[in-house]
């Protein structure tokens, strides 16, 4: 678990519901439903990282197989080197909440984040303070993505938890929210619920 | 969590005043502690309401939980769907409002609802204790509430003030409940009993379900109790002592007895039409005089000019000859048994009359209707003088009659003195204590009558509607009746107590029972004994 602010890429696209950042590493991505910031003029956008791809830098080229006379499978990368150059990570984050000033308030920003901003994964402290309150799972519920939500849903909640003091408490806490969010539709509360357990 | 926050059962989500509300019990409430028949009160915004509650029932947000349920093994899941999309639900009925405001917090009859998501709670001992009152010189300890520690009390002088019936199918324990009422009102009722002990059950002592015996009111309050027998051979045996052996003459017996003793003497209706016409005939001695007439000419002259029919007549001697064969009745009595009881009455002493082997019903009619009868008429008349010259009425009489559906069923109830007794109610100062147990034989108008009832459980869905009849909320107070224990336990509801309450009736039987009677009896004579010197002071 990493104690301090991690820095995990940068911001490349922006939007009110959310970013697209990249690493700076190809492969060092945040994982999904891990909780990132970015920051700008004292506002703090608080996401979730909800999707992950790792892609050429031009859309018109697409990577060719090369491993055919290796063995292994990491000696592609040392006798092409110039792959990490010609690949990226990219990973989407979906804004569920910000700080200004002292409080957290989980709803979306006032503004958009901007292009070039650092992305970091947040500390164990933060992720704790975040998960005191669980309204950022009604956002999660509704956003317009194309990961799953109960997968999303799942793995962020089984992030947050591993950091709580009472993980099972919290789990609890949590699936009873989403049980009342999710009254209507006890099939899709099953499958977020026989994820987290 | 929620538990701590003063019992916290749930919150209002709906409800009418007429069905009751909805409680939606909150997720750490087990739905398995809740109880038909307990009490509980709900925080309005402007009121505190008390009720009791009516159902139990289990709700899901989704009917496809139902259809495909989760997997029971895993305790995580069924955490959090308890609360949340499984809930249990309870059915509470308001009877009483409280407003919260100010320091006179005096119970009223319910006219709203709470509103919406106000919070339930059980009820606490002091909320009891604000509804039915502490014990007191005029309140009397009758048991406790279901599921709880707190004495239920009941104000006796407001209950000898109606006619009240105890109902319960046999085994139920109504005895034990009347005779700790009796002794209750005994003690602080205001009011004397008679009581015409069928069974021998409350005079010197009784019998509980597991043949032991129980000391009854003679033992426990000697001074203030006569025991009346008819069968002074059956009380010796039993080493009862009696005051008084009643012996009825014939001349005591009148027509409209007979008319009463119709089904049990198998009379026909011509042959009581008969009685009136002997009676008128003979004058008092008329049964002597009727058993005399044989076959002669005579006799066949007098029915002709009476216009009584022969075998008419032969049904009424027969009749005559069943109630002469009974050992109590004699030509002419030497002291008549209602000026005895009369005395006693007068005097403040209870009197219990046992009937000894004496238990078939022509007995018990005959001879509870005869005395009842001119009982009634000296209270009647000791009344309209206390009215006409200002002077104290005759003290309160409470009579006890078992087995009341053979007096009080639709057929003789405007007859017998019982039914005139509790449809004109206090005004001679004389009720009733109705103890049946098949209340649909009671003549509805007399069941309505009826200030307090108490009843243990009954299994007979028409003697549930009976005695349930014309209250408010009766659809709810029956699934609680329905789901009384079968020994024990007991809804009371009606004029005498705020609203109904299920309870377990106080001890009877044990050293300690005895001696917490006494005690309250002792209590209150010191009691009243300083009040005197503080008189004189």
């Amino acid at each position: 678990m990493k104690e301090k602010t991690q820095r995990v890429g940068e911001v490349t696209e922006a939007a009110t519901t959310g970013f697209t950042a990249q690493c700076y590493q190809l492969y060092e991505l945040p994982p999904l439903g891990s909780l990132v910031k970015t920051q700008n003029d004292g506002l703090c956008i608080y996401g979730i990282v909800c999707n992950a791809v790792t892609a050429g830098i031009e859309p018109g080229r697409r990577p060719i197989a090369r491993g055919k006379d290796e063995t292994e499978q990491e000696a592609v990368y040392k006798s092409s080197p110039q792959l990490e150059k010609l690949l990226r990570s990219e990973f989407e984050v979906l804004a569920v909440g910000h700080k200004d000033g002292e409080s957290i308030c989980q709803y979306l920003p006032p503004n958009p984040a901007r292009i070039h901003s650092f992305v970091y994964l947040c500390s164990d402290d933060e992720v704790k303070e975040f998960g005191q309150s669980l309204g950022f799972i009604n956002i999660l519920l509704n956003a317009a993505i194309s990961t799953p939500h109960e997968e999303l849903i799942a793995a962020c909640l089984r992030w947050m938890s591993r950091v709580q003091p009472d993980s099972h408490a919290f789990l609890v806490n949590a699936g009873k929210q989403l049980a009342t969010l999710l009254s209507g539709d006890y099939n899709r509360l099953r499958a977020v619920l026989e994820r987290i357990k | 969590m929620t538990q701590q926050q003063n019992d916290r059962l749930g919150i209002i989500v709906a409800g009418s005043l007429n069905k009751g509300v909805e409680v939606r019990l909150d997720s750490t409430t087990s739905v398995e502690d809740m109880v038909v028949g307990r009490y509980v009160t709900i925080e309005g915004q402007k009121q505190r309401f008390f009720g009791m509650i009516n159902d139990v029932s289990l709700g899901v947000t989704d009917p496809r939980l139902t259809l495909t349920p989760p997997d029971t093994a895993d305790p995580f899941i069924t955490e959090v769907l308890a609360g949340t999309s499984t809930y249990g639900q309870l059915q509470v009925m308001p009877y009483l409002t409280m407003t919260t405001m100010g320091e006179e917090q005096e119970p009223k009859p319910v006219k709203t609802v709470p509103s919406h998501f106000s919070a339930v709670k059980l009820a606490q001992d002091s909320d009891i204790e604000l509804v039915f009152g502490k014990e007191d010189k005029e309140r009397f300890f009758i048991g406790n509430p279901l599921d709880m520690e707190v004495k239920l009390c009941l104000n006796l002088p407001e209950f000898a003030k109606r006619s009240n019936g105890i109902f319960g199918k046999s085994g139920t324990g109504k005895t034990f409940l009347t005779r700790m009422l009796l002794i209750g009102m005994l003690q602080k009722g205001a009011c004397v009993n008679l009581v015409f002990d069928m069974h021998s059950e409350y005079g010197w002592a009784g019998t509980s379900e597991k043949g032991r015996t129980v000391k009854a009111m003679k033992q426990l309050f000697p001074s203030r109790v006569a025991v009346f027998t008819l069968d002074e051979e059956n009380s010796q045996r039993r080493g009862v002592s009696t005051d008084f052996v009643v012996k009825i003459g014939y001349d005591e017996i009148e027509a409209e007895d007979m008319s009463l003793l119709r089904q049990t003497l198998n009379l026909t209706e011509q042959a009581v039409e008969a009685v009136y016409t002997l009676r008128r005939r003979f004058g008092k001695d008329w049964i002597s005089r009727t058993l005399k007439m044989d076959d002669s000419e005579d006799t066949k002259d007098i029915l002709s000019q009476l216009n009584i029919h022969e075998s008419t007549f032969q049904n009424l001697k027969r009749g005559l000859n069943t109630l002469q064969r009974l050992p109590f009745i004699e030509p002419h009595a030497k002291t008549p048994a209602v000026d005895k009881i009369i005395a006693n009455l007068n005097t403040g002493v209870n009197v219990v009359l046992e009937f000894g082997r004496y238990r078939d019903t022509t007995a018990y009619i005959l001879v509870a209707n005869l005395l009842t009868r001119r009982i009634y008429d000296r209270y009647r008349d000791g009344t309209e003088k206390a009215m006409a010259e200002g002077v104290a009425a005759p003290t309160p009489l409470v009579i006890t009659i078992e087995e009341a559906h053979k007096f009080l069923n639709p057929e003789v109830s405007r007859q017998t003195i019982f039914g005139i007794i509790a449809r004109e109610m206090r005004k001679y100062n004389v009720s009733l204590l109705v103890i049946d147990q098949r209340p649909s034989g009671i003549d509805e108008e007399v069941m309505s009558q009826l200030g307090t009832k108490i009843t243990c459980l009954l299994d007979n869905e028409r003697d549930r509607d009976s005695v349930l009849a014309g209250v408010s909320g009766k659809n709810e107070l029956k699934s609680v009746l329905a789901k009384l224990a079968a020994k024990q336990q007991a809804l009371i509801f009606g004029h005498a107590v705020p609203m109904p309450v299920a309870f377990v009736p106080r001890e009877y039987g044990s050293a300690a029972s005895y001696k917490s009677f006494m005690e309250t009896a002792a209590d209150e004579d010191e009691q009243a004994a300083k009040d005197i010197e503080e008189l004189w002071d």
